[in-house]
């Protein structure tokens, strides 16, 4: 019963702080409704039973991606042209919602094929042995270190003042 | 009704609407970047109410949203180092008004 509590309350608010994010004529109040709706989301993955994801999501994208957002809004002075809508803005709109109809139709009309045991908990030992261990990930975790090193060389020489 | 797959699934695709429109309609490049982290992350609810309902035991979603994350930090790393490129050479970063190679 708790977690149908938290569920609809994370529900809502994440899903009112992400309409924000695209209806906000202000950009750097966008930006924090980001936060607020990463926020909901690491709530979600608690009620999912994945400790682990909420953590790294609250450290990724609360900590590090938001602050990268926020200061590249301070350095570009866009706090002032505000967000304005392109002329796309209606087909966009009808773009989305078909969109939407379409994934709910397909979602709520598949059998899906829903276990009935328990989640494992906590998730950290688990998730390690799955990328780490005999037949797991391992190759994937060298190759995402070769792409964070790679972004961040990109970055570095894109920003740097010539 | 207590809460099942579906209403995770609804959710997901809720929050990608929402950042599709976003991406699709905003003019300023911070603000469509915004809109793909918010559709990154709607993904990932899904990944995890998969790996929590179908597959308990494996855990494969979980692993999938965490390489999801090292690929959403590259891409804002990289995504806001060009804006900022952008900005010192235009003095704008409105997605319309960059249009060098559009043809």
């Amino acid at each position: 019963m708790g977690l149908d509590i938290a569920f609809w309350v994370l529900a809502v608010v994440g899903i009112a702080a992400a309409l924000a994010v695209v209806l906000l004529r202000n950009i750097f109040r966008a930006a924090l409704c980001l936060v607020l709706c990463f926020l909901t989301v690491a709530g979600i993955y608690i009620t999912l039973s994945a400790d682990f994801l909420a953590a790294v999501q609250v450290l990724i994208y609360v900590g590090a991606i938001s602050v990268l957002i926020i200061l590249a809004i301070m350095l570009t002075r866009e706090v002032q042209r505000g967000s304005p809508s392109s002329k796309l803005r209606i087909p966009a709109f009808v773009v989305a919602i078909l969109f939407l109809g379409v994934m709910g139709f397909a979602m709520l009309n598949t059998q899906w094929l829903v276990s009935d045991i328990p989640p494992v908990e906590p998730t950290t030992a688990a998730l390690a042995i799955k990328l780490f261990g005999e037949g797991g990930f391992i190759l994937a975790v060298e190759i995402a270190a070769v792409l964070l090193l790679a972004a961040i060389l990109g970055a570095i020489v894109l920003v740097r003042e010539k | 009704m207590s809460i099942g797959l579906e209403h995770y699934l609804i959710l997901s695709a809720i929050l990608f609407s929402i950042g599709l429109y976003g991406a699709l309609a905003k003019r300023s490049a911070i603000v469509i970047l915004m809109s793909i982290e918010i559709m990154l992350v709607a993904v990932s609810i899904a990944m995890v109410a998969f790996s929590r309902y179908i597959v308990p035991l494996l855990l494969t979603g979980q692993v999938f949203v965490i390489f999801i994350m090292v690929v959403a930090a590259a891409e804002a790393a990289v995504g806001l180092a060009i804006i900022i490129a952008i900005y010192r050479g235009r003095e704008t970063i409105d997605a319309t008004k960059i249009d060098l190679m559009k043809w």
